[in-house]
C-alpha cells in the first residue's frame, strides 16, 4: 500500500513536472498557459490504474473526468474574468476558485455521471 | 501570434519551484488515488481534472512580473495580475483539449475492456482498433495538444478580425 502512494506519488510528480516545464519554454504567455491545462496528472493517476485495476476502471475515471475538465474550464475562465477585471491578488483568486471547481464538478457528476444519472 | 520555444526561461526558474511543482503533482496524483478508493472511479475521476497546479503557477507569474517591474521602478503590482489573466485564459482553452483527452481515453478503453468487436456508440473502438491501453493514452495527449492549439490559434484569428 506505501509502496503504491509512493510510486504514485513520484509518477504524478514527474508528469507534472514535465508539463510544466513545457509552459515554462513556450511564448507567449496565452500558449504556455495552456500547459496550465495539461492531461498531467490524468496520464499517471490512468496509466496507474490501468495496469492495477484494469481498462474499465480507468474508463470510469475518465469518464468522470469530463465533469471535472468543463469545470476546470469555468474555473480558469472566471479567474481570468476577476484577475483581468478586479486585479484581486493572484493567490487569493486562484485559491478560492478551486471551491467553485469543486461545486461545479461535484454538480455535473450529481447532474450526468454518477450511477443511475 | 506564433509560439516560440525559449529554453533559456528553464534557467530563470529556480529549483524551489520546480521542487514545489513536483510536490504538488505527486500530491495531487496521490489524493485522487486515495479519492478513488475510498468513494469509487465515478468520484475520483473528477479530480484527473483538478486544476492542482495553477494557483501556484499563477502566483509564481504574477510574482515574476511584478519583480521585473519593480526592477525598471513601476509598480508592477496590477501588471502581474494582468499576466496572471493572461495565463488563465491559456489554461481556459486547454481544458477544451482536456475534454478531447477524456473522451478518446473512455470511448477506447471502455471498448477494449467490454468485447473488442462490438463498439457501443460512435466513438467507442474507431480510432485504435488494437486498444492497447498505453497507445490509448498517448493518442489522448495527442489529441489533448491538437485540440488546445488548434482553440488557441482560432481566439488569435477572431481577436485579430474583430480589432
Amino acid at each position: 500500500m506505501l509502496a503504491q502512494l509512493l510510486i504514485r506519488f513520484l509518477v504524478g510528480g514527474l508528469f507534472v513536472s514535465a508539463f510544466s516545464a513545457l509552459g515554462i519554454i513556450f511564448k507567449p504567455k496565452s500558449f504556455a498557459g495552456l500547459f496550465g491545462a495539461a492531461p498531467s496528472v490524468a496520464l499517471a493517476t490512468l496509466a496507474l490504474t490501468v495496469g492495477t485495476r484494469g481498462p474499465l476502471y480507468a474508463a470510469t475515471e475518465a469518464r468522470s473526468m469530463l465533469g471535472g475538465a468543463a469545470a476546470f474550464f469555468v474555473y480558469a475562465w472566471c479567474a481570468m474574468f476577476l484577475l483581468h477585471r478586479y486585479k484581486p491578488p493572484t493567490t487569493v483568486v486562484t485559491s478560492a476558485l478551486l471551491f467553485l471547481w469543486l461545486a461545479v464538478a461535484l454538480s455535473l457528476w450529481f447532474l450526468f455521471l454518477r450511477p443511475g444519472a | 501570434m506564433r509560439a516560440r520555444v525559449d529554453l533559456s526561461a528553464l534557467a530563470d526558474t529556480t529549483w524551489k519551484e520546480y521542487a514545489l511543482r513536483f510536490l504538488l503533482g505527486g500530491a495531487i496524483t496521490v489524493a485522487t488515488g486515495l479519492i478513488a478508493r475510498k468513494f469509487g472511479p465515478a468520484v475520483g475521476g473528477l479530480f484527473l481534472a483538478f486544476p492542482a497546479i495553477f494557483p501556484a503557477t499563477a502566483t509564481l507569474i504574477a510574482t515574476r512580473e511584478k519583480d521585473e517591474k519593480r526592477r525598471a521602478g513601476l509598480d508592477g503590482k496590477f501588471r502581474g495580475r494582468d499576466a496572471a489573466a493572461i495565463e488563465a485564459r491559456g489554461t481556459a482553452t486547454g481544458t477544451l483539449g482536456l475534454l478531447a483527452f477524456a473522451l478518446i481515453v473512455v470511448g477506447e478503453l471502455r471498448s477494449s475492456a467490454i468485447r473488442p468487436e462490438v463498439h457501443q456508440s460512435w466513438i467507442e473502438g474507431h480510432l485504435l482498433p488494437n486498444h492497447q491501453p498505453w497507445l490509448v493514452l498517448v493518442a489522448a495527449a495527442a489529441a489533448w495538444f491538437l485540440v488546445a492549439v488548434l482553440f488557441w490559434r482560432l481566439r488569435i484569428a477572431l481577436q485579430r478580425n474583430s480589432s
